[in-house]
């Protein structure tokens, strides 16, 4: 018995969080043994390395970390989807490079010289804001999740996906986002008493349009023009997008040109026809904004393997849309017992919170989950709660507990549980 | 608390708001109502935005075989993009079909976003005569008016969409 035994936590094997507390997993064995053997190097040692850089490139040897899926409607380009590599990623801040796509047909190649932002409708004064005058105002930058309403959805498929996690939750990301409060904007043009929403108009091919209430617009909604320190990426709105801590990430409108300020939404294609949730009555549920409390183990995950029965640590991310994770809870027995995983120090309202847990595995067929509960109450739901009172004709805000099998020899597969 | 402090606090209250006005860039730039109207994209279920023109069903057919068919299929009812005719009466059964016809609830939203987005390879080429004779042939695929039905920015709000009431607000 090893001394991570002295702490169980829940069943099959699952140990006690404050493990982390003590440190490292590997513990207790000293590497540094003294040895009367001549000093080698590697041959990587054996002359100066690589010069400096402008940009900083990964690892040539992390060439297969990217993202996935990308792949276009039939018949378009730049119509749909790629996934942020979960499966090989850790922490909170999700590199801009592997920031998944939205998109509905295409990056457009903006000159940010051009490029205004024009605010108006119900408003004292229609203004026009340059990049450069924008980047003039007092800024302010959050670290927050994006989340596309579709994420996850094919977890409502009949039979598990058995591909890497990231094909049906990669649609999830974590960024410090930068930029200017819209509602020093607002202030400036005047909002008119009557008015209630605001409509944001991108500049791409289809001007994709939502309409936002005008509280959240107030409250913490940002014109963001930075995403983890540097100026936006195009496939994240160059060279300034919407961007609405929390919600339905379709609503933080890329490549922002327009806002008008209406006293009604404007009940466009998306906000009507797409992203509305389709009940079983046949009734639709318009304007489901917040994402819902929702965690993911990422590590293990399909694909990949146990190596022998030993100590591993489950490791994941956790987030809500309506504040911030208070626990994660974590089962090794498919959901008979659970334990508190431990939390990262970095826990932010409306973003990505990192969960660790240390478990045993003696080398038997298990189950591991993990269960969300954020600071508002919500608890993550199970998968078969879902889907008992839900239309098979709504794929939106799905946020059930996920579920890996470890196989007898290690091998991890996805499976409903 | 003296009302000596209370009236310091006021003082400051007043001074920190008036500064902080001042002090916001104030950069934006005036935008006159000719550009206004030429970036204006919004539509709203009661017609406010919309454009002057019309269009008919019977016009709409031939504007859609060349621009729509490629990507929706002959009449609407679809090939490797969207159905946008039929499902009526799917939405509470096992096989729920969220067309235009069965699922839009405004038919505003019709001429909003053809115009916006469509065809997709080229966007902003039809004109707004067009974009409302292709919009009165969906409806009229869907059996929501007649092939002769003028559509035009008085009369296309008044078109009672058939899921006009199936959406609950939920914010």
């Amino acid at each position: 018995m090893s001394e991570f035994d002295k702490f169980p936590a829940a069943g099959n094997g699952l140990l006690d969080r404050r493990i982390f507390l003590r440190g490292s997993l590997v513990g207790g064995t000293s590497l540094l043994t003294a040895r009367a053997v001549a000093t080698t190097r590697e041959s990587w040692m054996r002359s100066p390395g690589a010069p400096m850089d402008e940009i900083g490139e990964p690892s040539p040897h992390e060439a297969h970390v990217k993202r996935t899926n990308v792949r276009s409607t039939t018949g378009t380009t730049g119509t749909g989807v790629s996934f942020t590599p979960h499966e090989h990623l850790d922490g909170i801040i999700t590199p801009s490079r592997l920031h998944f796509e939205r998109h509905h047909s295409g990056i457009p190649d903006i000159d940010p010289d051009a490029h205004r932002l024009i605010i108006y409708g119900l408003v004292e004064r229609p203004l026009s804001f340059s990049l450069d005058t924008l980047s003039r105002y007092p800024m302010i930058s959050r670290i927050n999740f994006l989340e596309c309403s579709g994420n996850s959805g094919s977890c409502l498929a009949p039979d598990p996906i058995q591909a890497p996690l990231s094909f049906y939750h990669g649609l999830v990301a974590g960024s410090e986002w930068g930029g200017v409060p819209l509602s020093a904007l607002l202030d400036e043009v005047g909002v008119k008493p009557e008015a209630k929403w605001i409509v944001a108009d991108g500049a791409d091919s289809p001007v994709m349009n939502r309409s936002v209430p005008l509280d959240k617009a107030f409250d913490d909604a940002i014109i963001a023009l930075y995403q983890n320190g540097e100026r936006l990426r195009p496939s994240n709105g160059y060279p300034m997008r919407l961007f609405l801590p929390g919600w339905e990430g379709n609503m933080s409108v890329k490549w922002l040109r327009t806002i008008k300020v209406v006293d009604q939404p404007a009940m466009s294609k998306d906000e009507t026809s797409k992203y509305s949730d389709l009940q079983p009555d046949g009734s639709s549920q318009l304007f489901t904004f917040p994402m819902g409390v929702k965690s993911l183990i990422r590590s293990p995950s399909h694909g990949m393997s146990l190596d022998e029965p030993g100590v591993y640590q489950i490791s994941g991310i956790a987030w809500s849309g309506h504040g911030g994770v208070r626990r994660v809870e974590v089962s090794a027995d498919g959901g008979k017992t659970w334990a508190d995983a431990a939390l990262d120090d970095t826990v932010l309202s409306k973003n990505l919170t990192c969960f660790r847990s240390a478990w045993r595995w003696d080398g038997s067929p298990s189950t591991i989950m993990s269960r969300a509960t954020d600071d508002k109450g919500h608890v993550q739901p199970t998968r078969d709660s879902i889907i008992a009172d839900r239309s098979v004709g709504n794929f939106y805000h799905y946020n059930g507990i996920q579920a890996w099998r470890v196989g007898k020899q290690g091998e991890v597969t996805h499976v409903y549980a | 608390m003296s009302m000596h402090n209370i009236g310091i606090i006021i003082i400051l209250n007043i001074l920190v708001t008036a500064g902080l006005a001042d002090e916001l860039p104030d950069l934006g730039v005036p935008v006159d109502a000719e550009t206004l109207a030429a970036i204006d994209f919004t539509v709203l279920p009661n017609g406010d935005g919309l454009p002057d023109g019309s269009g008919t069903a019977a016009g709409g057919a031939a504007i859609y075989q060349l621009h729509c068919l490629a990507c929706h299929g002959e009449g609407g009812i679809g090939s490797v993009n969207d159905s946008l005719v039929g499902g009526h009466d799917s939405l509470a059964t096992q096989r729920p079909q969220k067309t235009v016809g069965s699922y839009w609830p405004y038919a505003t939203t019709i001429f909003d976003y053809v115009r916006r987005a469509m065809p997709l390879q080229a966007p902003g080429a039809l004109s707004n005569d067009e974009i409302y004779a292709v919009t009165a042939y969906l409806l009229f695929l869907n059996g929501i008016v007649g092939e002769d039905k003028e559509i035009n920015s008085r009369t296309l709000p008044l078109v009672e969409m058939p899921n006009r009431d199936g959406f609950v607000w939920v914010y």
